[in-house]
């Protein structure tokens, strides 16, 4: 499988990533090298292994349904970029 | 709608769980608290922060999924839903995809071509997202309260062929949810909203339309006018030899319109990947068999069982069990009284008047559904009569008191001995010689005035049977002897 230009563009996109293109460039090569070095795994026989989904063997890790304790209004919105008093506030979406 | 077009709708509901917290922390899911005051590092999607799933959450979803007749899975995992939108703090959000927890269900619905099932595809558990506040000059502001809160989406297969349907399949499962005590169901407050995908096609053709989605309907009469209008579109487009584009719309109940959202907002490429913050979900037979437990009677079931225990006409079943706590209510008061239809009665056109005149629920009514019993008893019984009990039934409301505590207390006992009544009809028509000689003419039209006249003389509390019966023998001897 060889990652095309075109998805190396698409990706960025969706990362609302801005490349130049040099980094097109390197970023294809490099995500080709990634997928090429995962294509050893097809070396190998999976026909009876079972698909994982996680890689820790653990199963129904739960909380009981109780309130805990939120952080203040003034502590949630200390790290935003931009706020009101009450509210998250980002450039207009529509 | 044109004769010669069918439609094909499926839809896609969300419903917020009433659980305490929210889905992968502890944080507050009430309504209506000061925007990001119900907030933390985990749903905030701060770095480094592990998300613990809701227990209950999850015993909802399977009620839900038992309800509507779902497969549950053994194993279900969760995954990450990838876009970038402002309410989603982590850039994704935490939902079901290849292996959601219940799948292959279906739910009977009444239509007017009669009982039809609506396949349901799958049932997911997923993290609902913050609110935007839109039209704030070059801004918009964020909330993230609802950001987390657990949801379960119901995604049916394309079965639905009118917009009546999928108003009727909606409201079924909104009576369902709210039966389950799993969501408030409240369409206006968004924690139940559904979205649509409907095409069109000829008649007799197997091949499915181009769909679009219709989003933004919250309520049922707007589910069915923005479908039925979304369909007639689509029915113009085709006769126009034009063709349906593949789009997402937006519902304006305002101006009963649809306007497509724009493709940059709809152009998703969610590239799902299972969560590797959260473990495998295991969900054994044990505790399947516990929520079972837990769903209780449902409405088909209850309507079914009214019918055959209390035999009751259609409309009345349909009205005592459109909430659960109404079929409740009218069980405790069928327990002190045999007669059903009268409960009925009382509560239909009395109970539910002033519930909807003052927006309360029922459990917070004040006559208790003894006292109704006892009230309705005092009418069979022919110690009052239906109209002196209508007084009784509004001081029981402004005081809760036993009935017969009423009728004591202000003599409204029912005037049934037959002297008394004689004596008094008699009066009656001596004091009114005009109307009696107009009525002895053929004007029998005043037979009313007379039982008017006598049950203002008892202040209502005359027995109206026995009144009629004495004035009509009175009258008609009256009649004999002036021949």
């Amino acid at each position: 499988m060889k990652v095309s230009r075109e998805q190396v563009i698409h990706i960025a996109e969706l990362a609302h990533l801005k490349l130049t293109e040099e980094e097109i460039e390197v970023f294809q090569n490099e995500m080709n090298q990634i997928l090429e070095y995962m294509e050893m795994l097809n070396e190998l026989n999976t026909t009876y292994v079972e698909s994982l989904s996680h890689p820790i063997e653990v199963k129904n890790v739960f909380r009981e349904d109780k309130v805990d304790e939120s952080i203040s209004r003034e502590e949630a919105l200390k790290n935003a970029p931009d706020s009101t008093e009450e509210y998250f506030k980002v450039p207009k979406v529509i | 709608m044109n004769k010669r077009y069918e439609s094909v709708i499926g839809l896609e509901i969300h419903a917020q769980l009433l659980t305490e917290s929210k889905l992968f922390c502890g944080c507050s899911t009430k309504f209506g608290n000061p925007p990001n005051t119900n907030v933390c590092p985990v749903c905030l999607g701060h770095p480094g922060v592990l998300p613990v799933l809701n227990k209950k959450a999850v015993e909802f979803a399977i009620r839900m999924g038992i309800a509507t007749n779902c497969k549950i899975n053994q194993y279900s995992i969760f995954a990450r839903k990838n876009y970038f939108y402002p309410d989603l703090p982590k850039g994704y959000q935490i939902s079901q995809y290849e292996v959601p927890l219940c799948i292959d269900g279906y739910l009977e619905i009444e239509t007017k071509a009669g009982r039809r099932s609506v396949r349901i595809k799958r049932i997911h558990l997923e993290e609902d997202a913050g609110k935007s506040i839109h039209d704030q000059g070059n801004f918009t502001l964020i909330d993230y309260n609802r950001c987390g809160v657990p949801l379960i989406e119901i995604v049916t297969a394309p079965d639905i062929r009118t917009p009546e349907e999928a108003g009727k399949f909606l409201s079924d499962i909104r009576q369902i949810v709210k039966y389950l005590g799993i969501c408030d169901g409240n369409m206006e407050e968004g924690s139940l909203r559904c979205d649509a995908n409907v095409s069109v096609r000829l008649k007799g053709e197997s091949k499915l339309g181009t769909k679009t989605e219709v989003k933004n309907m919250n309520s049922i009469k707007n589910v069915i006018n923005a479908l039925s209008l979304e369909i007639q579109r689509q029915i113009d487009l085709l006769e126009n030899n034009e063709s349906v584009k593949q789009q997402t719309l937006l519902y304006n109940a305002d101006l009963h319109s649809l306007e497509p959202m724009r493709t940059k907002e709809e152009s998703h490429d969610y590239r799902y990947f299972p969560e590797p913050d959260l473990p495998i979900l295991e969900i054994n037979e044990e505790w399947i068999n516990e929520i079972t437990c837990q769903v209780g009677e449902l409405p088909a079931h209850k309507k079914l069982r009214f019918k055959q225990q209390y035999n009751l006409p259609d409309y009345d079943i349909e009205i005592l069990t459109t909430e659960k706590e109404y079929a409740d209510y009218f069980e405790e008061v069928v327990n002190f009284t045999s007669d059903y239809k009268s409960a009925s009665n009382w509560f239909m056109t009395e109970i539910l008047k002033i519930l909807n005149e003052k927006k309360n629920s029922i459990d917070r009514f004040p006559i208790k559904p003894e006292m109704l019993a006892e009230l309705i008893n005092l009418v069979n019984n022919q110690t009052i009569s239906g109209k002196i009990a209508k007084e009784v039934f509004n001081e029981m409301l402004e005081e809760p008191q036993s009935p017969y505590e009423v009728v004591k207390r202000k003599n409204l006992i029912q005037i049934s001995d037959e002297n008394i009544l004689i004596e008094l009809i008699q009066r009656v028509l001596d004091r009114n010689q005009k109307q009696v000689e107009q009525y002895l003419s053929g004007k029998e039209k005043v037979f009313a005035h007379f039982v008017g006249e006598i049950m203002r003389e008892t202040k209502g509390k005359a027995n109206p049977a026995i009144v009629n019966k004495i004035l009509k023998e009175k009258l008609s001897y009256l009649k004999k002897k002036n021949q």
